[in-house]
């Protein structure tokens, strides 16, 4: 094992506990192995795969370097704002840009996404606003975007329990008849998103057997960056997470999360198997978290900054700048637009955050129970007379 | 966490203060110490401590095999654990969030509770499950709860909520002696307080009430964090000449009841103080234990019960704060139940 801290996890190291990883693994796992799915190398190369192709233009190319350089700055002000006490929390999705934004631009808009805490990039390729996701790490209110607008469910906490959401979902896209009609406007798919911690939840490996029983419309998209919090992925399995996928009947690869071409390649494949009435799909994105679980977490207690080193070399949006600039497809100008754009969104959220009205007191008994409850709305005026027997209680409200 | 007034059973040397979670690692540490059998399993305890610290350097100390970090399956974790203590062994799982024995609950209700019991007695399941409960740490709806009452209403299962230093340590050693499944739900905010645990401070035993303090007025129940608040809001109702009893159940099941009773027919008064939302909650239970008893002659008020509100637990801190007791509300409570009698 090249990547765990030194003296963590000595019981995963081979012999005292069962095989060496090495041969169940092979060789050098860090890569990803040879079956991972790559069509932009680390260094900007253009390669082919004989199942998988990369089928828009230069231009869509551009336009994904351009998502992901505002996801990262997303990504990098929320962790900011953390830091000077305008958020909570944050959950940091640097180095998972490619995965998300190939995966998220794959999608079509009757399509539906059941997210974990960490898809910034998705929420941004369906229209969400990011200051909406700010107000879920600020705390001022509890996540509530509308799903129906982006498609776009609520941020799931509890690892895990959104596959099953994405599943049941996709059931009903089957009883609404829009999977397999043919009319691309129509046939939709679901794509659920989790991480490696949580592919050893029941709920998940409960909603594969779901999706394969029913041949369902959705794509399983893991995450596999490698760590959940201080595990390494070795706790959590000891064959490569896709090749799961076949126990449960239906197909699973392993794709370069770091590289957008691939990710989209393979999410659109995947989803187009969805809409088609093909069934469920298992996707590995393989990738890495370059930083810490969330702004409350210290990876140097746990993990070795040599392996973060190797890793920063094959940084998703690097590759494709390399490719761009190489090849001639972009200028500094455009390069500089991109900044500038960051800048302003950056200076949005900013703004933005310290902007999104507080919550009132009294707002803690709407939304327990759809159409309220007599018991709830007289423990609200009970708690509102309380609040009014203080003279400042009127600031409070 | 500032000393108690009436010294719990067994102090000789008021001397050491720790903190509870050091208390916690001190009762895992003495138990791995003194036998083979004890190891505690979860996720992030390893090398990483705890995701609150608790574990800390056991990893180091008892090795891998002893502190286990296990794969992100709660359920995996506490049935793995039902499964080791039926082979002879004394596992203590760590639930990283107690919100998290949701997805444990099979393992936790239907088979470590009922084993015993449908063997007739020919196998024990002597496993604990500690696990950090309650709200007041900004960590929302879904990392906030108290569910102790969900585990004290099944039989088979002993509840434990330790109130101080001190008790986080002995309790907790009883457990692990205890032949029985032992849930053992430790309060978030009470990690960082310290309280006098000294050396060589021993077991707490299970099924004993404590008296924190005692007093002529009202009797205030009250479990885990709220205990520490009540002892804060005796302290400002004494200034106004009210005098209170302070009574902290720590463990909830069994429940050691004749303390509470005694003590409402002395005072007449019960203010019985949770953090879990008050319907049907773990207060409930007492109050009814009152009215089941002769205490219930010596009332000269209604029982009042001071609940968290019905509502999940918001995230924003000024929402958190509302939503379950504090001191200020302890006291409004107290007052207006001596206005009433
Ligand atoms: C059911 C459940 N158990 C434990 C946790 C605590 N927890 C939060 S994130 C996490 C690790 C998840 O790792 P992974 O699935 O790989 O996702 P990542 O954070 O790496 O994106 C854990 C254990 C939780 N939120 N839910
Ligand atoms: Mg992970």
């Amino acid at each position: 094992m090249s990547h765990s801290h030194p003296e963590a996890h000595a019981d995963l190291e081979a012999g005292e506990f069962g095989p060496d990883l090495g041969e169940v693994f092979g060789p050098r796992q860090a890569d990803g192995g040879p079956e991972l799915v790559q069509l932009l190398t680390p260094e900007g190369e253009r390669v082919e795969h004989p199942e998988f192709s990369f089928d828009l233009d230069d231009e869509a190319i551009k336009g994904f370097y351009r998502d992901m350089v505002l996801t990262r700055r997303i990504d990098t002000e929320a962790t900011a704002l953390q830091r000077h006490g305008e958020l909570g929390i944050w959950a940091q999705l640097l180095g998972q840009e490619a995965a998300q934004i190939g995966s998220g631009r794959a999608l079509r808009p009757q399509d539906y996404v059941f997210p974990t805490y960490r898809e910034h990039g998705v929420a941004y390729t369906r229209g969400i606003d990011p200051l909406r996701l700010l107000g879920l790490f600020r705390g001022v209110d509890q996540g509530g975007w509308d799903p129906n607008e982006g498609n776009f469910g609520l941020y799931t906490i509890v690892i895990g329990a959104q596959t099953l959401h994405g599943t049941g979902y996709a059931m009903g896209l089957q009883r609404d008849g829009v999977v397999g009609t043919g009319d691309p406007d129509r046939d939709a798919a679901v794509v659920t998103y989790f991480g490696d911690g949580a592919s050893s939840q029941g709920d998940v490996n409960e909603a594969f057997i779901f999706a394969a029983s029913y041949n369902a419309p959705v794509v399983f998209f893991c995450q596999n960056n490698q760590w959940a919090i201080s595990e390494p992925i070795e706790r959590q399995t000891r064959i490569p997470l896709y090749q799961r996928a076949l126990g449960f009947g239906f197909p699973g690869v392993r794709v370069d999360g770091n590289d957008v071409l691939a990710t989209y390649a393979v999410s659109k494949a995947a989803l187009q198997r969805a809409r088609e009435g093909q069934g469920p799909t298992f996707v590995e994105a393989y990738t890495y978290r370059m930083g810490a679980h969330t702004t409350t977490d210290d990876p140097t207690r746990y993990r070795l900054s040599e392996d973060l080193e190797h890793w920063k070399l094959k940084d998703p949006i690097q590759r494709v700048k390399v490719y761009l600039t190489r090849n001639g497809l972009a200028d500094q100008d455009f390069f500089d637009e991109i900044d500038v754009e960051a800048e302003k969104l950056g200076e949005h959220l900013r703004e933005g955050c310290k902007a999104l009205p507080e919550p009132r007191i009294l707002d803690i008994f709407d939304y327990v129970y759809a159409e309220g409850s007599p018991e709830i709305d007289a423990q609200r005026e009970g708690f509102a007379a309380y609040l009014d027997s203080f003279e400042t209680a009127g600031g409070h409200r | 966490m500032t000393a108690t007034p009436t010294a719990p059973a067994g102090t000789t040397d008021q001397g050491r203060v720790i903190t509870y979670s050091e208390a916690v690692r001190e009762a895992l540490a003495e138990a791995m110490s003194a036998d083979e059998r004890v190891f505690v399993l979860g996720e992030d305890i390893g090398v990483y401590g705890g995701a609150f610290g608790v574990t800390g350097d056991l990893y180091h100390r008892f090795g891998a095999e002893r502190v286990r970090d296990t794969p992100i399956s709660e359920l995996g974790i506490v049935g793995a654990a039902v499964g080791a203590a039926l082979a002879g062994m004394r596992p203590v799982v760590e639930i990283q969030f107690s919100d998290f024995t949701c997805q444990a609950m099979d393992q936790i209700v239907n088979q470590a509770a009922k084993i015993h019991f449908m063997l007739g007695g020919a196998a024990e399941v002597p496993m604990v499950l500690r696990a950090p409960l309650g709200s007041g740490t900004g960590a929302a709806a879904q990392h906030s709860q108290s569910l102790e009452a969900w585990f004290a209403h099944v039989p088979g299962l002993k509840v434990v909520m330790p109130a101080t230093a001190e008790d986080a340590k002995g309790l907790l050693l009883s457990a692990i002696d205890d032949p029985n499944p032992v849930i053992v739900l430790e309060h978030k905010l009470l990690y960082r307080t310290s309280g006098p645990v000294p050396e060589g401070a021993g077991r707490v035993p299970l099924g004993k009430t404590a008296v924190r303090r005692r007093g002529r007025d009202v009797t205030i129940v009250a479990t885990g964090v709220m205990v520490q608040r009540s002892l804060e809001a005796a302290e400002r109702l004494a200034a106004d000449g009210i005098d209170v009893s302070v009574i902290d159940p720590r463990t909830l099941s069994p429940l050691d009841d004749a303390p509470i009773l005694e003590d409402v027919s002395r005072t007449g008064r019960a203010l019985l103080v949770q953090e879990a939302p008050g319907h049907v909650g773990f207060t409930a239970e007492i109050a009814s234990r009152i009215v089941e008893s002769p205490a219930i002659y010596r009332l000269l008020a209604p029982i009042r019960r001071l609940s968290g509100l019905d509502v999940p637990i918001p995230y924003a801190p000024q929402l958190e704060t509302a939503a379950v007791p504090q001191v200020d509300g302890i006291v409004d409570a107290a007052r207006s139940l001596m206005k009433d009698s």
